[in-house]
């Protein structure tokens, strides 16, 4: 056994952006390249992770000794562990990103301004790091409800960063909901444990049963949820939020803040529910992503602005996601389905980074974001728009991307269980996806005769809109190894799929 | 079937949270918004309590523990909320989320 084989690789990857998030306030200079450093440690940390969970299954670990039910335990299988190799992977290119954005003179407006970002950037990055990685290993649903609050606030304080009057506004509202959704949340942690005497995820996951406290539990938690993952009708909050952001943030809030709330969401339903939720429920549930796809991409396809464009497209997108609730419902495609979700939030998380990030530099280099005034901007930012087009096939989900992936192993789920209407709405909702991104790409594409005035934009900006949109494009053909990492730690429920 | 106290204290905490909850919709000060979620947070915490107190014959501390780690983060919450709040009446000299106000909350 060596070091690398026994080493607490979870804690470290909290350790890491924790100490980074001190260390970046206290060092304002050194502070992008503090960032980008944890961000790589906890690739490293994550492949170290990675490695004990394939070789052993899933792991625990009680931190500081003290174990249940006073101290905090982490744990990770699986499905934990995508999620932290999303949240490392987009971590770095985001960082790598925001360190050329922040110190480009042209990136913002008043150099007051810019200075205010750069300070107070990578502390709250680094704490929502901190967040997110804790709560993809947190043990118990008490863990889960204080990581959702400290990513809340992380991500709040970076949605007003700008410090525009729509962003702040925007970020004021996001915390209300936020702040709302978590109690929400926190009441049904409460009614659980009055009803079973713990928190802990896997003591709970055998106890829970079908009655009015469970039930109760179960619409809290999942109403504070859906509002936090701006799941339609509860998505108004999500567009100005992520859009009016500085380009690095929109990004980290559409590929990484949702989806965390979605992970809780899955995770309370397939081990903690399973034995609570009717067909009905979820079909509900499914219905909610059915009117989250048509009005998200409805709303994409006549937005004045690039930014809000893609930030609809986010609402749209979450809608599949909510789809594995009614597909799973089949014992045979429950695994389909299950797999095919955590897919579509991994591809969806490079696609939507490459997509904001290169809708970041092409309001860049335009001034504006005006996408009827975008003609020639492909003579002018050749890579930039190669990314956005390489994102946008993932989001359409043509082969061999991962949203092709994704979107295929949905429609297998939803054929194979003889659920046609699932499958109609995944179809209609990739041609919706597709007229948004071409139309787009229309404008784009068009010459013109005089080149408008750009700014320049610098070359790493663009290398990694282009790196994470090849990525997200390439997922689709090393699907197999993500797959059977998840099915290797997947939740017993997913071995003994007999749930209804 | 008489009223257990703890149940009458959980049933407070129930109501404490409704109150928060409609105010938290219906009010637009910004101010009374924060101070709703400060209650429908204590309701939460009321609730929690009142399940401790039902363990005979010493309170359970794990919801009490709960509750500790709840006002801590209430806190910073309030801290939070409050900070922008005000920097949301430098910006748009109000205290009302007024634009495009499709929303509930």
């Amino acid at each position: 056994m060596t070091l690398w084989d026994t080493a607490p690789w979870l804690l470290w990857s909290i350790v890491l952006p924790l100490s980074a998030g001190i260390l970046t306030f206290l060092f304002r200079r050194a502070a992008p390249w503090i960032g980008i450093a944890t961000t790589l440690g906890s690739v490293v940390s994550v492949a170290g992770l990675a490695a004990q969970v394939v070789h052993s299954g899933p792991l625990r670990y009680s931190v500081g000794g003290w174990g249940v039910p006073l101290g905090i335990d982490l744990r990770a299988d699986g499905l934990s562990v995508l999620m932290l190799v999303m949240s490392a992977v987009i971590g770095v290119a985001v960082s790598v990103y925001a360190a050329r954005y922040f110190s480009d003179a042209d990136a913002t407006d008043e150099r007051a301004v810019q200075a205010h970002q750069r300070a107070y950037f990578w502390p709250l990055w680094m704490f929502l790091l901190a967040g997110l990685n804790g709560l993809f290993l947190a043990a118990d649903i008490f863990h889960l409800y204080v990581t959702l609050e400290l990513l809340g606030f992380a991500a709040v304080s970076l949605a007003a960063l700008a410090g525009k009057r729509a962003a702040v506004v925007a970020a004021m509202r996001y915390l209300l909901v936020s702040l709302s959704g978590s109690l929400f949340f926190l009441f049904g942690v409460a009614i659980l444990y009055a009803a079973y005497a713990t928190v802990d995820l896997t003591a709970l996951a055998g106890k829970v049963q079908p009655g009015p406290l469970a039930w109760s539990a179960l619409a809290l938690m999942a109403s504070g949820l859906l509002i936090k993952g701006a799941v339609f009708p509860l998505h108004f909050w999500l567009p100005p939020a992520h859009a009016n952001a500085p380009t690095p943030v929109s990004a980290l809030l559409s590929a990484l803040v949702v989806k965390a709330s979605f992970y809780i969401l899955l995770r309370l339903w397939f081990e903690l529910f399973g034995a609570v939720v009717t067909p009905a429920t979820a079909t509900f549930l499914g219905l909610l992503g059915a009117g989250a796809i048509l009005w998200g991409s409805a709303q994409a396809l006549h937005q004045p602005r690039l930014k809000l464009l893609v930030a609809y497209s986010t609402v749209a997108q979450l809608g599949y996601l909510m789809l594995v609730f009614p597909l799973a419902q089949n014992a045979g495609s429950a695994l389909t389905a299950w797999s095919a979700c955590v897919y579509f939030v991994l591809a969806h998380a490079c696609a939507k980074t490459a997509m904001f990030l290169a809708a970041g530099n092409i309001a860049h280099a335009a001034g504006h974001d005006r996408i009827a005034d975008l003609d020639g901007i492909t003579q002018a930012l050749p890579l930039s728009v190669a990314a956005f087009a390489l994102a946008g096939i993932s989001l359409i989900g043509l082969p061999p991307s991962g949203g092709f992936i994704a979107k295929w192993m949905l429609l297998q789920a939803a054929i194979g269980s003889g659920k046609w209407g699932w499958a109609t709405l995944i179809l209609v909702g990739s041609l919706l996806a597709a007229a948004y991104v071409m139309r787009v790409l229309w404008h784009a594409f068009t010459q013109v005769e005089v080149a408008r005035p750009l700014h320049r934009v610098p070359r790493t900006m663009e290398w990694s809109a282009l790196a994470l949109s090849l990525l997200a494009v390439l997922l689709g053909l090393m699907a197999a190894r993500p797959v059977e990492l998840l099915r290797s730690g997947a939740p017993v429920s997913m071995h003994a799929p007999g749930q209804t | 079937m008489t009223l257990e106290p703890y149940l009458l204290y959980a049933l407070a905490g129930v109501g404490l949270f409704a109150i928060g909850l409609y105010a938290l919709i219906a009010r637009t000060h910004l101010l009374r918004k924060i101070l709703a979620l400060n209650v429908m947070g204590t309701g939460v915490f009321l609730f929690l309590i009142a399940i401790a107190y039902r363990s005979e014959p010493v309170a359970d501390p794990v919801p009490q523990a709960m509750v500790l780690t709840g006002i801590v983060v209430s806190v910073c919450a309030t801290g939070l909320a409050l900070a922008l709040a005000h920097r949301v009446q430098t910006t748009t000299g109000r205290m009302v989320l007024a634009e495009n106000d499709e929303s509930g909350a």
